[in-house]
């Protein structure tokens, strides 16, 4: 078996791809955003219901990747019921593995760990982040997050 | 030696075909090959990207950087004549490569892209009253071009106030002449059009396209970076006015390409670059522009790209644009038929025989996923939309996966790419 179906295709990830949670629309979101992935036309959509501080309900919609839905659907799950400000610091802790910031054993990531070795395929980190991108722009109160490109180092 | 060979017929292709390339010599030139990625040979499948380049085009470069640089058209110095010989020797050999006679003019770009935008720019470039094109003119692209044949147009009738029109593929994503015909008034001044389209690798009938359009008025613009290398008209045969073209996908330098056209339509383009070596004479207050070629060639160009260029269209004359082409669509042929019996995968444009490459979509499966498994086993593919994402979106299919193949690819290779994308599918489904 090659290294990419070891590490990076895990049989949790290839089973969020197969089935991702939370996929599709909320009835009355009150934040939205959208980030596309200009190397391939990918769009991934989030729509959130924001009681005050605390994220009530979320949905994500689009295509990508296996890499991308895995990631925006274990994003869902972990974000889902808890805080703005945990679900930011989720996002910065997750980044920062991928990008090699920080160390993955050390990370709170719970199950996200399981696409840590997105870190050794730095073509795909986009694809990992697209999803994340789009919650933290309408966290931001911002429509289209627009590419993923700027975003990165 | 002919430097043209008319468009293969069947029968042709297959006697090309029936004799055995000699893989292991053609291979052979090509050092960078010979290399492990992952554990595995390496199998490059992505040359509608970026051939590589054989020896006899990295010694030509390597001679003329150790013997003959200095800037061009400048010094009296013996290098300076060298350098100035070279390039222009250069311009020879790609006009023969390419078929031009004496009312055609090349000139050296850093690419298709480049080109495009010489073109492009240079029709509005010279400003009102001025300019080829003027508010309420067509400019006619198609749904087939690389981005690098459709953005530069829509700035272009931004600029001027022309309307840009798209030709249409079918759903098949063939062009159809009598679209074309429905699309051309007496305002066309501008059709731009694809020789092979890189995504998909259909061959439209660009030789009647362009000849209609003449015929209509307007100035024809034919983006020939994915057929240059392979068996295509003479220009002088073309109702061409000006094609582009590059030198990293023929095998030869990156930074390094053409725009050549008849003299008069060249003539009519504002240049791009402004500076030196593209002026006759120059006062404080205004400049009198140089003739052909060095007009449309401000500033030093790549003199060794050039070089290198010419050494490619020379390595790739020397083999054969038929025997090329034999192997190649030999190889389309294998891959196409491979894949297309794979469960839910899709091959776009399957009845284009004539091509080079192969894209696919799979059923629930993505691209960058495959293209990732595939470098794992040291297959280099390209995934996405390759630069033609309206294409895409006409299809409705997503991104995909394209395998682009170059002579010294192997049938082996092929096979190593079906199963490895038969392999991908299981896992990723």
């Amino acid at each position: 078996m090659s290294s990419a179906e070891n590490d990076l295709y895990q049989e949790v990830v290839l089973e969020h791809k197969r089935a991702p949670r939370n996929f599709g629309h909320l009835p009355q979101p009150t934040h939205q955003a959208q980030g596309t992935n200009p190397s391939c036309g990918d769009r991934v959509a989030v729509e959130l219901l924001l009681d005050g501080e605390r994220v009530q309900d979320i949905r994500f919609s689009g295509q990508g990747c296996a890499i991308c839905m895995a990631s925006s659907s274990m994003m869902t799950e972990a974000v889902k019921g808890r805080d703005i400000a945990a679900a930011q610091a989720l996002q910065q802790h997750f980044r920062a593995v991928l990008t090699g910031e920080e160390d993955p054993d050390e990370a709170p990531l719970g199950k996200l760990v399981s696409l840590a070795g997105v870190r050794q395929y730095p073509s795909r980190i986009k694809c990992a982040l697209l999803g994340w991108h789009a919650l933290m722009h309408a966290i931001a109160g911002q429509q289209d997050a627009g590419g993923t490109e700027e975003s990165l180092p | 030696m002919p430097n043209h060979q008319p468009p293969l017929t069947l029968p042709e292709a297959d006697r090309a075909a029936a004799a055995p390339p000699p893989l292991a010599a053609w291979r052979a030139q090509f050092p960078v090959l010979s290399q492990q990625i992952h554990g595995h040979a390496l199998a490059y499948l992505d040359n509608a990207a970026t051939t590589h380049m054989p020896l006899a085009v990295m010694e030509a470069m390597r001679r003329f950087e150790t013997h003959e640089r200095a800037n061009i058209h400048r010094g009296v110095h013996t290098l300076s004549q060298r350098a100035t010989d070279a390039f222009e020797q250069a311009r020879a050999t790609l006009k023969r490569f390419i078929g031009a006679d004496a009312g055609h003019e090349l000139v050296f770009t850093s690419g298709t892209t480049e080109s495009l935008n010489l073109v492009a720019q240079g029709l509005w470039g010279a400003g009102p009253g001025q300019a080829w094109l003027r508010p309420g003119d067509r400019i006619i692209s198609t749904g087939l071009e690389h981005h690098a044949n459709l953005v530069p147009w829509q700035h272009a009738a931004r600029m001027s106030g022309a309307e840009l029109v798209v030709l249409r593929p079918d759903a098949q994503g063939r062009l159809q002449q009598d679209a074309l015909a429905a699309l051309l008034t007496p305002r066309t001044r501008v059709l731009a059009i694809t020789a092979s389209a890189n995504a998909t690798g259909e061959r439209p009938p660009y030789e009647a396209m362009l000849a209609m359009a003449r015929q209509a008025g307007a100035l024809t613009v034919l983006d020939a970076a994915q057929a240059v290398g392979h068996g295509m008209p003479a220009l002088s045969a073309l109702a061409c006015d000006f094609m582009a073209f590059s030198g990293h996908k023929m095998y030869g330098p990156m930074g390094i390409g053409v725009l050549a056209g008849r003299r008069d339509a060249l003539e009519r383009l504002h240049p791009l670059r402004l500076g030196g070596d593209m002026v006759e004479d120059v006062s404080y207050e205004r400049a009198i522009y140089a003739a052909l070629p060095a007009r449309l060639e401000g500033g030093t160009p790549n003199v060794a790209g050039a070089v290198g260029l010419a050494a490619a269209a020379t390595f790739i004359d020397r083999i054969g644009r038929a025997a090329i082409d034999g192997h190649l669509h030999a190889l389309r042929a294998q891959a196409v038929a491979g894949l297309s019996a794979l469960p839910g995968v899709t091959v776009l444009a399957p009845h284009a025989t004539q091509a080079a490459l192969v894209s696919f979509v799979a059923d629930q499966v993505h691209p960058h996923d495959i293209g990732t498994l595939l470098d794992e086993r040291g297959i280099a593919v390209r995934t996405g939309h390759h630069c033609a994402q309206p294409l895409h979106d006409h299809f409705g299919l997503g991104p995909t996966t394209r395998a682009s193949f170059a002579l010294y690819n192997s049938a082996e290779e092929v096979e190593r790419l079906i199963a490895a994308v038969a392999r991908a599918l299981e896992m990723l489904r």
